[in-house]
């Protein structure tokens, strides 16, 4: 590249490109007891004003692609195996450390799940909020702190003048996720992750932050990847949704679909395990067993040992994502079946 | 009644024995000030004034946001927090009165499951030493078939491998230690077991396993549980009856279905329509009530009804006045609010 660190990096963007593109993404980490492959073929892509959300249990890499894309993973012992991660068509892993910091908050911006570990308990919330403005914009004190007013404003914390000379543990749990919020916000990124952004929180508050990322949302045009373990917030505000196991995708649809006509065994699984807040359900049905240890995955496909469906084939061979309908790819080898509704459980899958 | 779910099955636990009759419950810590002197400057008001009944084989379900007071109440229970006033019987006995050798032996009969299942197993201690430990603490207790032998039994109730019982803590899953917790609490072959959170931090596969499970037990030992959770998905599931507590006080207690279907207090309205539905067709056809600010401080809450602060139908009354937990017209469980009235639009019922 033959831009000095000081231009722009919003000059040589393929306008026709979409806004993150992730391509057969694979990261491992290095460990004593082994390679553990935490993601495992990745793919996505996402575009302006859209929300994708990918859901997963704890294990299943959903947090690590967040910090993969956003640049912050820890390396070692975290490894970059293979794959591409496109923001408008430039490849984000290729590019300069110095070039792609620049990025990192204006272009491409993240909230974390617990705002009072990632916020610095020593400073002042206004001052960590116009940090922003004074590195990347090299704007004064003064300045950066009107902004930081402004700022916490607009995500609704009142009394924001006197209140912007408080530390982190004078706010309420809610209100330190609305502090997170107005940092990773504050360059009007195109693209935000949430990684699990209420799920400390209570289910009222919740619902307060859930509107507030919505509606900013809608204001700036931006992509949301929303990272949750909650199959509620999902169906509530995601356009789109990837369902994660053992660090592959199984299912990657539109919201819609993945209720209405799940085509992988572990989406079906967990929707059926799911208590219901709106019918009273006598036996909750489970599925068996436990997730894989990443450092030894079973051979063929990784749910192979919990899947009621599972057949020799789903146990020597690994499927791949493929199509089932317009739009709705799946990881299973009877996924044809399964969004038909032809298919019946073959054995008792002991636990 | 106008609502068609309210009233309409008996209460099945109508007759039962009442394990644990609690009357108003009281527990403020005080807050101290200064450095040299300390001075009491107030009261966090935990548990305000909280009153129940617990049936032979029911389960009480507890939810509330955090700071409500629940697990204060959890150990008040277990008398690991003494109240400041109120009575707690516990089969016809003042348990809150008992002492030394008395007191030892109604312990056995209330027992708890924590709600993380990584801090609650000492790590240093194999798995069949922590499901003992019960009866080193209680000698008179001890099985006559042998405490191993007895270990291994709680361990195959529980859905472990008995040949595991050398093992240790890390060596097992989340939802595999959770189990662990609920072998340890049927050690002593409780009455009542009291769940503070018991799923809260499992996957939600494995939260269904773990829920079973609790069912089952309850089935097979005759069980009274008290579960406190703030998933209202959850606690839906497991409880006969359920307790809406708001800043120490209990907002709303009925059956599950009056909660669910015909809630009446504001505060159960907001909650259950704050709870998103994992279904996205309903999205935007739900009525949502998203409340404004935070639960006021529970050291200096607000004069009269302490929920109003935050309440849409908040009048001049609920300044002054503080509601009652009773049964009000319209409505066939207790609500503590002067307009308590079925919102027809807030059900949690199709």
């Amino acid at each position: 590249m033959s831009q000095s660190p000081t231009t722009s990096p919003t000059q040589d963007y393929d306008p026709s490109a979409p806004l993150l593109e992730v391509k057969d993404l694979q990261v491992e980490f290095r460990t004593k007891a082994g390679v553990a492959q935490a993601i495992n073929g990745m793919n996505f892509t996402l575009n302006a004003g859209e929300t994708l959300a990918i859901l997963g249990e704890s294990g299943s890499g959903k947090s690590v692609t967040a910090q993969t894309i956003m640049g912050i993973l820890d390396m070692p012992p975290g490894h970059i195996a293979g794959g591409e991660i496109r923001y408008r068509g430039q490849d984000l892993l290729s590019m300069k450390p110095e070039r792609r910091r620049k990025l990192r908050g204006v272009s491409i911006s993240m909230i974390f799940q617990d705002a009072l570990s990632s916020l610095n308990p020593v400073l002042p919330v206004g001052w960590q909020i116009g940090e922003m403005f004074r590195v990347h914009h090299r704007m004064n004190r003064k300045q950066a702190r009107q902004k930081a007013i402004e700022l916490m404003k607009r995500v609704g914390i009142p009394a924001a003048e006197q209140r912007v000379g408080n530390y982190p543990h004078q706010f309420s749990g809610g209100m330190r996720q609305r502090i997170m919020i107005a940092m990773a916000i504050a360059l009007d990124p195109d693209v935000l992750i949430a990684d699990e952004p209420t799920t400390a929180l209570d289910v009222t508050v919740q619902a307060q932050v859930m509107r507030l990322l919505k509606e900013l949302q809608v204001e700036n045009n931006m992509g949301l990847i929303l990272i949750t373990h909650d199959l509620g917030v999902v169906a509530d505000v995601a356009d789109k949704i990837a369902v994660m196991y053992a660090g592959r995708v199984m299912e990657h649809t539109d919201v819609f679909s993945i209720y209405s006509t799940p085509a992988h065994p572990y989406t079906k699984g967990l929707l059926e395990s799911l208590p219901r807040i709106d019918a009273e359900g006598d036996r909750l049905s489970t599925v068996p067993g436990l997730p894989p240890t990443l450092t030894d995955m079973p051979p063929g496909c990784p749910f192979n040992p919990r899947c009621p469906y599972a057949t020799d084939l789903c146990r020597t061979d690994r499927p791949e994502l493929l199509p089932v309908a317009d739009g709705h790819t799946s990881a299973c080898h009877y996924r044809e079946e399964l969004y038909a509704g032809t298919i019946t459980a073959r054995e008792e899958v002991q636990s | 009644m106008s609502n068609p779910n309210t009233g309409a099955q008996p209460d099945p636990f109508a007759d039962s024995e009442v394990v644990l009759d609690v009357n108003d419950l009281v527990k403020h810590f005080p807050v101290k000030e200064g450095i040299l002197v300390k001075r009491t400057t107030g009261a966090v008001q935990a548990v305000d004034g909280v009153s129940f009944k617990l049936r032979k084989g029911e389960t009480l379900g507890i939810v509330g946001e955090s700071g409500c007071g629940k697990s204060t109440l959890a150990k008040l229970l277990m008398r690991l927090e003494e109240p400041d006033s109120g009575s707690v019987t516990f089969r016809g006995e003042d348990f809150l009165s008992l002492r030394g050798a008395a007191l030892r032996r109604a312990r056995r009969k209330i027992q708890i499951i924590f709600q993380d299942p990584y801090t609650s197993l000492n790590p240093r201690m194999s798995v069949g030493d922590i499901i003992a430990e019960p009866f080193t603490l209680h000698p008179d207790a001890k099985p006559a078939q042998g405490v191993r032998s007895r270990v291994k039994e709680l361990l195959d109730v529980v859905g472990l491998n008995p040949d595991h019982i050398n093992r240790y803590p890390h060596q097992f899953s989340g939802g595999q230690r959770q189990r662990i917790g609920i072998a340890r609490g049927l050690a002593l072959n409780p009455d009542v077991i009291i769940c503070d959170e018991p799923v809260s931090a499992l996957d939600v596969s494995v939260q269904a396993q773990v829920m079973n499970l609790l069912e089952d037990l309850q089935q097979e030992f005759g069980l009274s549980y008290i579960f406190i959770a703030h998933d209202l998905s959850v606690v839906r599931h497991i409880s006969d009856r359920v307790a809406v507590m708001y800043l120490g006080r209990i907002a709303e207690l009925g059956r599950d279905h009056e909660i669910y279907g015909a809630p009446a207090h504001p505060y159960t309205q907001a909650l259950l329509s704050a709870v998103p539905v994992p279904d996205p067709t309903v999205r935007g056809q739900r009525q949502e009530i998203v409340l404004k600010g935070d639960p006021p401080n529970p050291a200096n809450p607000p004069s009269g009804c302490r929920f109003r602060t935050r309440c849409w139908k908040a009048t001049d009354i609920c300044e002054t006045e503080d509601p009652v937990l009773e049964v009000r017209a319209g409505t066939t469980q207790r609500t503590a609010c002067h307009h308590a009235a079925q919102n027809e639009d807030v059900s949690a019922l199709d």
